[in-house]
Order: C-alpha cells, then sequence, then structure tokens
C-alpha cells in the first residue's frame, strides 16, 4: 500500500455538522454535570493524593541514605520511583492543567506550582496546554507528534535519517525529561530560524539551565552527600528513579496519541473550527489505556486520555466516572472509542514509530490526516 | 576590603556560629527540598507550626442559637495574639472551595491560648451556613493575624455599647475580658475597676439573640447594665429613644457594631450631639450582580466599562490593556489573573465566580465576562 491509498472514507463522513455541533452540546453538557458535582470529596482526593506522595519520597529518600545495603537500595529506588511517577502525572501535570484552581487553594494552583522535572512550568504549560491541547495531533502544529524529530505520519516525507528513528525513540524515552524541557524551549525551530541570539530565548534558556541545575543538584549532590558512605549509591538510586520515571511517562504519554486507530489532521482542517469540531477532533485523536485503578493512578489518569482531551481542567479523579457517559456518545455517533491495555498500546504506538521509520511502501499503512468533512477540499498527499 | 574567606571575629561567637550553621542548614533542606520548599514537607506533619503559614485548627463547635455556633480553634504558633473587639480573617473550604471571611473574636486572650468566633447563619451565607451546620472539630483552617481598631482605651472609662444582632460579637469580646466567669460567678477584676459599661443589645426577638445569657448574668452581677430590645416586643429601636434607654448618654463614649442602617442613624444622632462613636461593620450589602460591568486593572491603571457578553480578555486587549493569552478557549488556564472584588460569569456554563475584598480569587479571563464592577490585579 502506498500513502495515495488513504482510507476511502474518513471516520466522520456520515456526520453531518448538525451532527458535529450536537456532539459538542453533549459534551458540553457533560462537562457542566461534573462540575457542578465537584466538591469536597475532589479536594479531600488531591490533598490525600499529594500529602502520601510527599510522605513515600520522604521515607524513600530517608531509606536511600542507608543505599549502602542492597535491600534499602531496592526498596527506596522503588518508593523513589513512584513517587516520581505521582508526583510528575496524578499531581504535578493535573495541577498544572488547572484541574485544581476551583478549590482557591494558592498552594494547590495552576500558578504556583513547580514539579519534580527538567523542564521549568511555565514553559511546559505554554507548550503543553496552550500547543499541544488546542492543535491536538495537527501535523506541523502540535509538536507533540514525534517532538519534532520523528516522523509521524505517512504523509512527511521520507528521509534515510529516520531509519534511526526507534532508536531515537528509545533514547527519548531514557531521558524523556530533557527530552520535553528542550521541546518545550522550542529548540529545535529556534536553532532553525535563528532564534537562539534573542533576548526573549536566552531568557528561557537561563530558566531552563536554572531549573536543571536545581534538579541534578538535588539528585546528584546533596542526597548522595547526606548519604554519606552511601554516596555513590544514592546517585546510582536516584538515576534509575529518574530512568524508571522517564521511561514511564513517555510509555504513557506514547499511548496517548500514538497508538494505530489514532488519527492525525491537515493544518488547514482546523481553520474557523467550531467548538463541536473540536470536540470531535480530540476524541478522534487521543487513545486510552484500560487497566487498573493503580494503573490509572500511576499514569495521573492519562490512561483517559480521550476524557483528559475533552476536558482537560476537569478533575483527574473524576475521569473514570466521565468516561462511560463520553463512551455513549461515540457509540451513539458511530466513532471508534481507541482503547487497549497499556501492553498492547505501546507496542502498537512503537510498531508506527518503527513502520514510519521505512518508506511508506514498507509495512501496512494506517494512519492520514482526517479532513473534517465538510472541508472535502483535501490535496492529494505529496 | 577583605578578600580572606577565613571567619572573621564576629563569626566565631557562639551566636553567630549558631546563626551561620542555621542559616547553612536552611540552605541545604531548600536544596534538597527542590522544587518544593522544606514547609512543603513539614506541613504534611505539623501544619501549625513556627514558621508555617498561619493556620488553625478547630477545637470545638458549640451552637448558640439554633443559627449561630462557636468556634475554638487552636491557632498555629505564629498567632500574635488580639486585642479583645478585634477581628480576624479565616479561610475555610466550602465544598472544596477556600473562602475567607471575617469574624470577631469573641474572647479575650484565653489561657489555653485557643481563640475563638461565633458565627450566625445568614441566608445564603455559604460560609456562615457551612460553619455553623457542617464544621467538625479538627478541620483546618486558614488565618491571618487579628486585626481591627474597635477595640476599648486601656486606662477605662464610660461606655456605651449599642449592638444589633451578631453585632454582639466584638463587644462580647470585650465584655469577656473585662469581666471573666469564675465558678463563683463574674469577677470583677483590678484592671477592670475603671470600666463603667452600659450594653443596648437589639435582636428580632429573644430566641434568636446570641449571647443573650452571658449577657444578663454580668447585668445580675453588677458588672454591666444591659438593656435589651427585642423588635417583636419594643419595635425597632429608634435611635432618639437612647437619651431616654441611657441616661448619661452625653458622658458615654459609644461603640456600635451592627447592619448599615443602625449605624448610620447613630451616626447622625451622635454627631448632632456631639458625641464619640466608633463603629465596627463587616460586608452586609451583597456585591451587585448583574451583566458587564467596570473592570479596573489595579496595577496597569486601565478601567472599561465591560459588556456582559464578551470575555474581559477581549474588551481588556481592545482597551489597550497588555494581557496575559493563551488558548481563549478556556481550556490552557494561560490568561488567569487575581480578580481582587467582583463578579464574573463563565461565558460557557453561566456559572458565577464572585471575590470579595482581598480574596484573589484567580479566574480566567478569556472566557469570563464582567457580572458585576471588577477589580483585577494586572
Amino acid at each position: 500500500m502506498t500513502v495515495l491509498q488513504k482510507k476511502p472514507t474518513s471516520p466522520i463522513d456520515h456526520l453531518s455538522p448538525e451532527d458535529i455541533e450536537e456532539i459538542g452540546r453533549e459534551l458540553d453538557a457533560i462537562r457542566a454535570e461534573f462540575i457542578e458535582k465537584r466538591g469536597a470529596s475532589d479536594a479531600a482526593y488531591i490533598r490525600k493524593v499529594i500529602d502520601t506522595q510527599r510522605k513515600l519520597e520522604l521515607g524513600s529518600r530517608a531509606v536511600l541514605l542507608f543505599s549502602l545495603f542492597p535491600p534499602a537500595w531496592f526498596v527506596g529506588t522503588a518508593g523513589l520511583s513512584v513517587a516520581k511517577i505521582l508526583e510528575n502525572m496524578e499531581i504535578g501535570h493535573n495541577v498544572m492543567h488547572g484541574q485544581w484552581d476551583w478549590m482557591r487553594d494558592p498552594k494547590i494552583h495552576s500558578t504556583t506550582w513547580e514539579w519534580d522535572n527538567a523542564s521549568p512550568a511555565e514553559q511546559w504549560k505554554h507548550s503543553h496546554n496552550e500547543l499541544h491541547h488546542n492543535f491536538t495531533n495537527v501535523v506541523g502544529k502540535d509538536n507533540d507528534l514525534g517532538y519534532g524529530i520523528m516522523r509521524v505520519d505517512e504523509d512527511q516525507r521520507w528521509h534515510p535519517v529516520y531509519l534511526a528513528q526507534p532508536l531515537w525513540n528509545f533514547i527519548n524515552a531514557c531521558f524523556f525529561e530533557y527530552g520535553i524541557a528542550a521541546y518545550d524551549l522550542e529548540l529545535g525551530r529556534a536553532i532553525k530560524k535563528k532564534l537562539t541570539k534573542t533576548p526573549a530565548f536566552k531568557a528561557k534558556l537561563r530558566a531552563t539551565g536554572r531549573k536543571i541545575r536545581r534538579q541534578v543538584t538535588k539528585d546528584y549532590v546533596v542526597h548522595p552527600i547526606l548519604s554519606g558512605p552511601s554516596f555513590l549509591h544514592t546517585i546510582t538510586a536516584n538515576f534509575t528513579a529518574n530512568l524508571v520515571r522517564n521511561l514511564w511517562t513517555h510509555s504513557v504519554i506514547m499511548c496517548g496519541h500514538f497508538p494505530e486507530g489514532v488519527q492525525t489532521f491537515e493544518k488547514h482542517s482546523i481553520e474557523g473550527e467550531s467548538k463541536g469540531e473540536w470536540y470531535v477532533r480530540q476524541m478522534l485523536g487521543s487513545a486510552n489505556v484500560s487497566g487498573s485503578n493503580a494503573m490509572h493512578m500511576m499514569t495521573g489518569n492519562l490512561s483517559f486520555q480521550i476524557e483528559h482531551h475533552l476536558f482537560p481542567d476537569l478533575p483527574s479523579n473524576r475521569y473514570k466516572e466521565i468516561a462511560p457517559h463520553v463512551k455513549d456518545v461515540f457509540e451513539r455517533y458511530g466513532l471508534e472509542y481507541t482503547t487497549g491495555s497499556l501492553v498492547s498500546q505501546v507496542a502498537s504506538a512503537w510498531h508506527k514509530v518503527i513502520r514510519l521509520s521505512l518508506p511508506n511502501n514498507f509495512m501496512g499503512t494506517n494512519a492520514t490526516p482526517t479532513p473534517l468533512p465538510q472541508r472535502e477540499e483535501r490535496p492529494v498527499a505529496a | 576590603m577583605a578578600t580572606t574567606t577565613f571567619p572573621t571575629g564576629d563569626a566565631w561567637r557562639p551566636l553567630a556560629l549558631g546563626r551561620s550553621i542555621r542559616d547553612g542548614a536552611r540552605r541545604l533542606a531548600e536544596l534538597a527540598a527542590t522544587p518544593l520548599v522544606p514547609a512543603d514537607y513539614l506541613d504534611v506533619f505539623n501544619p501549625l507550626r513556627r514558621g508555617a503559614d498561619l493556620r488553625g485548627r478547630v477545637v470545638s463547635v458549640t451552637p448558640e442559637t439554633e443559627d449561630a455556633a462557636t468556634l475554638v480553634i487552636k491557632p498555629g504558633a505564629d498567632w500574635a495574639g488580639h486585642i479583645p473587639g478585634q477581628y480576624v480573617r479565616v479561610g475555610i473550604d466550602v465544598d472544596g472551595v477556600r473562602l475567607w471571611r471575617a469574624y470577631s473574636l469573641t474572647h479575650g486572650p484565653r489561657a489555653d491560648g485557643h481563640i475563638s468566633i461565633t458565627v450566625k447563619a445568614v441566608p445564603e451565607g455559604k460560609v456562615s451556613n457551612h460553619i455553623v451546620r457542617d464544621c467538625r472539630p479538627g478541620t483546618l483552617v486558614h488565618l491571618e493575624q487579628a486585626a481591627g481598631e474597635f477595640v476599648l482605651p486601656p486606662e477605662g472609662g464610660k461606655f456605651l455599647f449599642v449592638t444589633a444582632g451578631s453585632g454582639i460579637t466584638p463587644v462580647i469580646g470585650m465584655l469577656r475580658n473585662l469581666f471573666p466567669v469564675a465558678d463563683s460567678g463574674a469577677v470583677r477584676l483590678e484592671r477592670s475597676a475603671d470600666f463603667d459599661v452600659t450594653v443596648v443589645h437589639v435582636a428580632p426577638s429573644e430566641p434568636h439573640s446570641i449571647f443573650i445569657d452571658n449577657l444578663r448574668s454580668l447585668d445580675e452581677a453588677g458588672m454591666i447594665r444591659l438593656v435589651a430590645r427585642y423588635d417583636d416586643e419594643h419595635g425597632i429601636l429608634d435611635v432618639d429613644d437612647l437619651d431616654e434607654l441611657v441616661p448619661d448618654l452625653q458622658e458615654r463614649t459609644t461603640f456600635a457594631c451592627g447592619p448599615a442602617g443602625l449605624l448610620d442613624a447613630l451616626e447622625t444622632h451622635h454627631a448632632e450631639r456631639g458625641m464619640t462613636l466608633l463603629t465596627e461593620q463587616f460586608r452586609v450589602t451583597p456585591l451587585v450582580v448583574g451583566e458587564g460591568g467596570t473592570v479596573s486593572f489595579l496595577k496597569n491603571g486601565t478601567t472599561l466599562e465591560a459588556t456582559g457578553d464578551r470575555p474581559i480578555l477581549e474588551q481588556a486587549e481592545e482597551a489597550g490593556v497588555l494581557m496575559p493569552s493563551g488558548c481563549r478557549m478556556g481550556i490552557c488556564y494561560g490568561c488567569v489573573l487575581p480578580m481582587r472584588e467582583g463578579s464574573v460569569r463563565d461565558l460557557r456554563t453561566g456559572e458565577i465566580t464572585t471575590a470579595v475584598e482581598g480574596d484573589g480569587v484567580r479566574i480566567q479571563t478569556c472566557i469570563n465576562a464582567a457580572a458585576g464592577s471588577c477589580q483585577i490585579d494586572h
């Protein structure tokens, strides 16, 4: 198959513009229902998670003071890995989305939160909340698609350099927090457009440098020194915890928008987009992960990626409850609710990375940009 | 200029050494806690410790009448104390949302270091109803230091208190401090020997009158003279009746706390007679919620008349205010700014968000329209 043999019909061909606006109204109603429900139990939930995470982190770091002893190293590293994942996913990501701003607690607020990650909150909020959530899966606009370094769609011209993309993707996964920091800096764009000397870019670079210096000092200098004779063991423990966190978060993020079945969109298809069309794009551009409650918690409820993309500012603990309502909308309008187990979604995403590292006619083709129905004037792909 | 890093004279002194060790330890703790601060971890274990943001823990909730209750609160270690008559701003989570209100402290300084406030549930009052009906011992509340000028001069004198309804709350704090109740009844302490107090207390009816038992027993013990007036029994108080109710009115300094109407009438009455009047009033006039309103940007200095059908963000930009912004559809939170006071309406849901003076509620300007006048800290 080649890229020219795209799917004969778009997955939303059967929907009229009125249907799409009705979907928008139905989703707005779901949102309103859960805003109405949001209250003391939600507030108690996030406080409990934060409280638990802090105790787990302190406890793990205390155990690692004796990381010279293998059991202490193992227990401390495992605990710290979980603490870092919780901090980044269920707490940091969601707080910075403004999911908890309604509590009016200045300590749990999108404007004041800083997370345990190389990228400064301010820059992450811009590239994630503003760009990625707005331009979800729009090729050329949503940098989360391949982070500007990968070929993510058949329509992107193949080049031999992409043969190495499975390797890039693996390296990016290992050092994901630095990948995010570079991406939030829009480093690639700045170099290409020769913006690296501008005061604005330099200021952002300094902020990132400061953040990374603090993070590195904490994990690789201060805590090791406090560990005394366990100095080196604490360094390896902290490195391992960061690695585990990076691999995990990278996998979760890949599951969100990369598995087969998730649609990408063309730049011009979102011009003058209505709220209903925006909702439909979020519905088709995201994929869920099924699993246990513990797994949902560890993904920061990004396992409910579809619900999160529809309602990015609703509290994460509610996504599970929202999901059946959303799924019902998918079913009634004949749309595909993409979901699968963590293993199958990660495998699917990796399969796509490998497939697209090769020219189009090597392996099966699948994802193609989806135009919204009233904009059928799709040009034949280059 | 000395270039040596060797500790100079001062640093060898135990005190200075202790301080530099403390500073070093603090710096180390900061490095170890980043991106949080050490306080974030300490708060998990002891939110009332010295150096923490000022908070308090509710020790007990005692009903006073069917719609009023007294909260005894253990304040954080940094509570600086108060003078009876002062108020404290309390931040309490109602349905998960932190709301701040000011309440009079209804005790003098207590031996156990606790503080108390008495709250009357007002119709539609989110916070007061929550405190009276749903607040439980153990709840963590947020506090500011006591404030207010509504206090008695320490040297004593002749005073008249005119209080209406929950306006008794700052006054009861003063009276309890002057005339503490021991097992044998109210005691006139040496320091209160020079206080001659008359209380004119107004309430809709006797059962609704908070602290009436305290006032009566003080009256019976001869500590104060109480004139209780109930609307259902005596009719609405006419301030001109004060001359009759309090024969030595002219010799007294008046402290009044109650609704605006009463305070205004008293002000006129006292001004005519050249008498001194001190008043205390908490906001009772609700913010007017409507369509559109005057939006003031406090730092920028711009004021504009905003309509109620379009986001504040757009209208402010049109007026030349440089606004933070992002997705412009309510999802990215790149445009949030603190609203000091006022009301806005969420254009998507119609939901109203209101900030009372000093609140600093953060609002998304891209999806909120003015619903009354608002002051934005930008």
